[in-house]
């Protein structure tokens, strides 16, 4: 098992080194990290805005490069909150409490080079358990019926939904919501309209680049225009030397960082807790075993490493389920695996022995990626620093030409543009109800498939309806969102909720302005 | 928020209140337009199955959402979440910004389509960047150049997006 596996990895590495594949893995790291230092351009915004980038690309040369853009714009994101105190993504606002106090003591440069080396690690961890972990799971998946398929799915929404930051009850609103615009269009078995209102633009569905856009792109920017604080660039000016840190600094964050890799693996490994939960968990865990606890907050090296390294391991982690069984748990990894399905691949178990160049392609270009960032981050963060510095009243509508035109190019048809605006519309009166669109997305992606399988085992069980919880581990997974629900309900009806979230609120800092993109939940 | 006189005004002043009731409505028509579409039987499901079944269950979560919005008790622990931001508008609501952003996707349509790609999005560009509340004339006009000119090159020549760069009245 383990030789075949290495045997694949070897395989891929081919695949990410052919020159036309390292190319694109190389523009999508650059210009992911590029968007996503940008104030405000979390991944969720940094990936919709790209993806129409790669409509004419060969698939596996498209899905390296949206992997690249995806771990690129997360350290971005990572500059953005240590320099900045901006977090434009849920698991940096952990970051931010350590990492802009280092920042203001003018050690921003060492917290900086610190959390690229974390992130490498935490990165390294998670792909060695993509490796051996996807088969497994494959073997496993490839038995499951139609019934098992659909309670897993149920358990991913709901997972997704509830585990959220947020009232959970908006969140399963918001991924019924989702699922439900998964069926508009034409219905797959029987063929007739639905919710197309006669528009034949819709035949084929709700377009999932305008779903995108419009949710994380004009929703967000109607959020922030005009209420976006003045950047503060005065500790802004850091130079490749400043980010060397000191033996002492490595020293001091050797462990953190193994322990942040662990947590972050572990939370993984959970449905439906990301990245958020894992950098959160990460540092309420190292602010527990710590000798000096009341240190942090006060620019501690542990504080920033521990986090960063969860979140990365956390989310090459959540690629285990993305890639091996089709079931992405959060909207950053929906939207990846939508952009498979635009190329006309079908995820689910049997992907890996059916495109094995596209999983070992991108699990040996995630290495690849990660050491390109390492080695861009060093000389480039001259230019990453002064990009920080770009006002708002620029970003936006430029970013609104690349909403129209990338939505545009997703059909050449305008119709599409018209559909963003109007999504972009609602998601904004979403917002500003107090939802969080994210679990929408998810929903999305997972509608059509959903439905398949649900009637595909309604018609073997002969409509006995029992078969979900009949058959064993389709009862397990039934089970758990029993629990799920169950726990949820306790918390309420207790008054409390669950732990690590209130007190570690990011705006206990010395608020850092929350966008839409951190409200959204466990990416 | 103790019970008074102002209890209705209160209520419908909650953010979740309206929260629940547009996902009520939107669950309402969900449900009603999914029974005009064949509902078949669970073994043979038909295509108004699946979507009647959400928008019942999106009924039953709005109600849920709404709900809790009407019990006053919600201030106790779990208060926190509920004093929070309770305005559906926020504090200095941008009209104009939201207006012009909007707009934005409009005029690249219209002009896009009638005139071509740069015109498309020199308007596009220039009305979203008229909502910034310092923008000015000339500064809008060059932030749209600049954008047309990098656009149409990266997509036009570079992506091939088969869009006339430049046309009279939609001769596509």
């Amino acid at each position: 098992m383990i030789g075949t596996s290495l045997e694949s990895l070897y395989y891929g590495f081919g695949v990410a080194l052919e020159p036309h594949n390292l190319m694109f893995c190389f523009i999508g790291v650059l210009v992911g990290n590029m968007v996503g230092v940008l104030p405000g351009m979390g991944p969720l915004a940094t990936i919709s805005i790209l993806l129409p980038l790669t409509f004419g690309m060969k698939p596996v040369a498209a899905i390296l490069m949206l992997g690249g853009v995806m771990y690129g714009a997360q350290y971005g994101g990572a500059i953005c909150s240590i320099l900045l105190n901006l977090p434009c993504h849920p698991p940096h606002a952990v970051t931010c409490l350590d990492g802009f106090p280092m920042t203001k003591q003018g050690r921003g440069g060492v917290a900086l080079g610190l959390t690229v080396f974390a992130s490498f690690v935490g990165a390294s961890w998670g792909i060695t358990e993509m490796i051996f972990l996807s088969p497994l799971l494959v073997r496993a998946a490839l038995q499951f019926g139609p019934a098992e398929v659909c309670s897993l799915m149920l358990l991913g929404l709901l997972a997704g939904s509830t585990l959220a930051r947020g009232s959970p009850v908006k969140g399963v609103a918001m991924t019924v919501l989702g699922l439900f615009l998964g069926s508009v269009g034409t219905d797959l078995e029987t063929g007739s309209e639905r919710y197309t209102f006669g528009m034949t633009e819709l035949d084929d569905g709700i377009e999932l680049i305008a779903l995108a856009l419009g949710l994380f792109g004009i929703a967000e920017f109607m959020n922030s225009v005009n209420q976006v604080a003045p950047i503060n660039t005065k500790y802004t000016r850091v130079s490749f030397k400043d980010m060397r840190p000191t033996k002492a600094d490595l020293k001091q964050a050797f462990f953190p960082m193994w322990r942040g890799t662990i947590i972050g693996s572990l939370c993984a490994l959970i449905p439906g807790t990301g990245p958020t939960i894992a950098s959160f968990v990460a540092y309420a865990t190292e602010k527990k075993i710590s000798k000096h606890p009341e240190k942090f907050g006060t620019g501690l090296i542990e504080g920033v490493v521990c986090p960063e390294a969860a979140t990365h391991s956390s989310v090459q982690g959540d690629f285990i389920p993305t890639m091996s069984l089709g079931i992405p748990g959060d909207a950053v990894m929906a939207l990846l695996l939508g952009a498979l399905m635009i190329q006309g691949i079908v995820p689910g178990p049997q992907l890996i022995s059916q495109h094995p160049d596209i999983f070992w392609g991108l699990v040996a270009s995630f290495w690849i990626g990660n050491i390109m960032l390492v080695l861009l981050n060093v000389p480039l963060i001259g230019i990453w620093v002064k990009m920080l510095a770009i006002p708002y009243k620029y970003l936006y509508p430029s970013a609104m030409f690349f909403v129209c035109i990338g939505v545009y190019a997703a059909n050449n048809d305008f119709f599409q543009v018209g559909e963003v605006a109007a999504i972009g519309l609602f998601g904004y009166i979403l917002l500003r109800l107090g939802f969080h669109p994210a679990p929408i997305l998810l929903g999305f992606v997972l509608g059509p498939r959903f439905e398949e399988n649900f009637r595909r085992a309604m018609l073997i069980s002969r409509g006995d309806i029992g078969v979900f919880v009949e058959r064993p581990i389709s009862a397990v997974f039934i089970a758990l969102c029993a629990i799920l629900i169950g726990s949820q309900i306790y918390f309420r009806l207790r008054g409390t909720k669950p732990p690590i979230e209130p007190s570690l609120r990011p705006h206990d800092t010395g608020a850092p302005p929350v966008t839409a993109e951190m409200r959204t939940p466990a990416e | 928020m103790r019970p008074s006189t102002s209890h209705l005004r209160e209520l419908t002043g909650k953010r979740d209140f309206y929260a629940g009731g547009l996902m009520v409505l939107i669950g309402l028509f969900i449900a009603v337009k999914g029974t005009t579409y064949r509902a078949g039987t669970l073994m043979h499901m038909g295509p108004g199955f699946l979507p009647t079944a959400l928008g019942v269950l999106l009924v039953i979560l709005g109600i849920t959402i709404a709900a809790a919005a009407l019990a006053p008790a919600e201030v106790g622990p779990d208060g926190e979440e509920h004093t929070d931001d309770q305005r559906i508008l926020p504090e200095n609501p941008q009209w104009w910004a939201w207006f012009c952003i909007l707009m934005s996707p409009v005029l690249f349509i219209v002009f896009g389509r009638f005139f071509g790609m740069i015109p498309g999005t020199f308007a596009c560009v220039f009305i979203a960047a008229l909502g910034d509340k310092n923008a000015t004339w000339r500064g809008t006009f060059v932030l749209a150049t600049v954008v047309t000119a990098f656009g149409v090159g990266l997509f036009s020549y570079f992506l091939q997006v088969p869009m006339p760069i430049l046309t009279w009245w939609g001769a596509q």
